[in-house]
């Protein structure tokens, strides 16, 4: 089909919709010049505009504080790094020990559900503390006095005990009749686990997972308080040298740069679990 | 010889008397139905065979062993049977293949190829052949239904418990699965069936026990219990099912 204007495949209603769509489009463009334009007027005439640029957004103090921060920040990557992995395997466990039935299985079950309890209740910050300051005061034969090692260690115990919460809602959302299931194929109790609730349960809490992984990564700035020089100390250090706060400024950009697209993707994911779970046929 | 045999099983939910003494046997070859209002507690019957629930009292023996024995290994017992489920339960995360596969390949540690192939052998002969594939989600419920069956199939049962299969179907699925079940009795299998179709019951049944309020109340074939009842009770449920007066 060919419409008057030589457009092939298109129907009137097509034409309207987008029409409306690209109308849309420029509107929200013009609305959203005309209001930062707006703002940027305003602030930049305030009193006390050029003081705020001068200690916030120092160009060249900026450059320099890069420099010192990049390399305080590639810490804060390997904890967050090794912590991920050790959190997902260790809260797995957990979640798995929590959901456990079998009678024999009760201390395991009954350790599980004291550490997350235990674990879940305590600041991270005093969690650093015990271990940061605590450990190494034992002077302990064989064992490392590495506050970092010991701020990875907080970290995970922490962080495992909030994401197998995670992981036991996913176990719990999958309906008990694919337990039966499983089990009516003569599978065992870790077997069902295993190879029919696990993988479905992972599945939808990626999302979750996703999200907690995010505060964890803003949270390995907190190893800073047992000693470590992290990104956001090392900011610390340049603003006391510098007598300005623009290195802050560089340090929160820079975990911008790593939590932004972290929330995208999650975002991204539970809009489309959202869409699958309406659009799509019971399972 | 009997593959099946009930004795005196009881079942409560809390303090919900469900299976008030049930007697039942079931010989090899037979198929059994069971019929009854809704609430009867066909599907705990079911379900308590398949040891998916532990009995209060009584004795379930399989092929003369007593496998409500606390020291019956269950696992081991539901190797030995297939149930397929009115809602068909078939794993969303698995292919249809694996979906077949799983319990031969995990719980009889049968080699994957060759489970693999048995499956195939099994879909095509259920008309699934190029759905092996898929997950079950892309599937109709009538060919979800069919592979649901095919998965208690392929661990080769020895009795094989079909609950009420039909009754999640559009009418014009049906067909297609009782065709399936159809087949099945000719070739022999053991089975047990809850089912709402009395005329299928009447075709397909050696035997068919009525049951109400958690007992069976009148067991016989299936033209004396569904054509010339004699219980009132029996006769009321038989009218409302069919419509007859
Ligand atoms: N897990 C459970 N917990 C508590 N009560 C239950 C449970 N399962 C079944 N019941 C109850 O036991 C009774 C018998 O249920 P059952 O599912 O065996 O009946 P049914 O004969 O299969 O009925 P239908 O024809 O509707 O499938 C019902 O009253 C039901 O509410
Ligand atoms: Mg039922």
């Amino acid at each position: 089909m060919t419409d008057a204007v030589g457009r092939p495949g298109l129907t009137p209603r097509q034409l309207r919709e987008r029409r409306d769509r690209r109308r849309s489009t420029a509107v929200a463009a013009v609305s959203t010049v005309v209001v930062f334009g707006a703002v940027a007027l305003v602030v930049s005439r305030a009193s006390g505009f050029d003081e705020v640029r001068s200690s916030f957004f120092d160009g060249p103090e900026f450059t320099e504080s890069l420099r010192e921060i990049v390399p305080a920040f590639w810490l804060n990557v390997r904890v967050f790094l090794v912590a991920e992995v050790f959190i997902l395997v260790c809260a797995l466990l957990l979640a798995v020990a929590r959901s456990s039935r079998a009678p024999a299985l009760f201390p395991v079950r009954l350790f599980a559900t004291v550490y997350v309890d235990v674990f879940r209740g305590i600041p991270v910050l005093l969690v650093l503390f015990l271990l940061g300051f605590g450990v190494p005061a034992l002077r302990l034969e064989g064992v490392p006095n590495d506050p970092v090692i010991w701020g990875t260690v907080a970290l995970i115990l922490s962080y495992s005990a909030y994401v197998s919460e995670v992981y036991r809602a996913g176990i719990d959302s999958v309906h008990e009749t694919q337990r039966a299931a499983a089990r009516a194929v003569g599978l065992t109790g870790g077997q069902s686990m295993r190879f029919v609730v696990l993988p479905q349960a992972v599945r939808r809490v990626v999302p979750a997972l996703l999200n907690d992984f995010i505060a964890l990564q803003k949270e390995t700035s907190l190893l800073s308080v047992i000693g470590p020089i992290e990104a956001a100390r090392q900011a610390q250090i340049e603003s006391a040298r510098s007598f300005n706060f623009t290195s802050y400024t560089a340090a929160a950009l820079i975990f911008l740069a790593i939590t932004i697209p972290l929330t995208r993707l999650t975002d991204h994911l539970l809009g489309r679990q959202r869409r699958r779970m309406t659009v799509g046929p019971a399972g | 010889m009997t593959a099946l045999v009930v004795e005196g099983v009881r079942k409560s939910f809390g303090d919900r008397l469900v299976l008030a003494g049930i007697d039942l046997e079931v010989r090899d070859h037979e198929a059994v139905c069971l019929i009854g209002t809704s609430g009867s507690g066909k599907s705990t019957l079911l379900r308590c065979i398949d040891l998916l629930e532990p009995v209060d009292e009584g004795r379930i023996l399989l092929g003369g062993e007593d496998i409500t024995d606390p020291d019956a290994d269950e696992d081991a017992v539901r190797r030995r049977m297939g149930i397929v489920f009115q809602a068909y339960n078939l794993f969303p995360h698995l292919t249809v293949l694996d979906n077949v596969t799983l319990g031969p390949r995990r719980a009889l540690r049968v080699p994957k190829a060759e489970a693999q192939g048995r499956a195939t052998e099994l879909l095509a002969r259920f008309g699934l052949a190029d759905k092996a594939g898929d997950h079950p989600d892309r599937l109709s419920g009538g060919q979800q239904q069919r592979v649901a069956i095919v998965r208690a199939l392929a661990m080769e049962p020895e009795v094989l418990l079909l609950d009420e299969i039909t009754s999640a179907l559009d009418p014009e699925l049906v067909g297609e699965v009782l065709d399936v079940i159809r087949g099945l009795r000719s070739g022999g299998m053991t089975m047990v069936l809850a089912t709402h179709e009395m005329a299928f019951a009447r075709e397909i049944a050696d035997r068919v026990h009525f049951l109400d309020g958690g007992r069976i109340i009148e067991s016989g074939p299936p033209g004396a219990v569904l054509d010339e009842p004699r219980e009132p009770r029996t006769r009321q449920f038989l009218q409302r099912v069919t419509g007859r007066r």
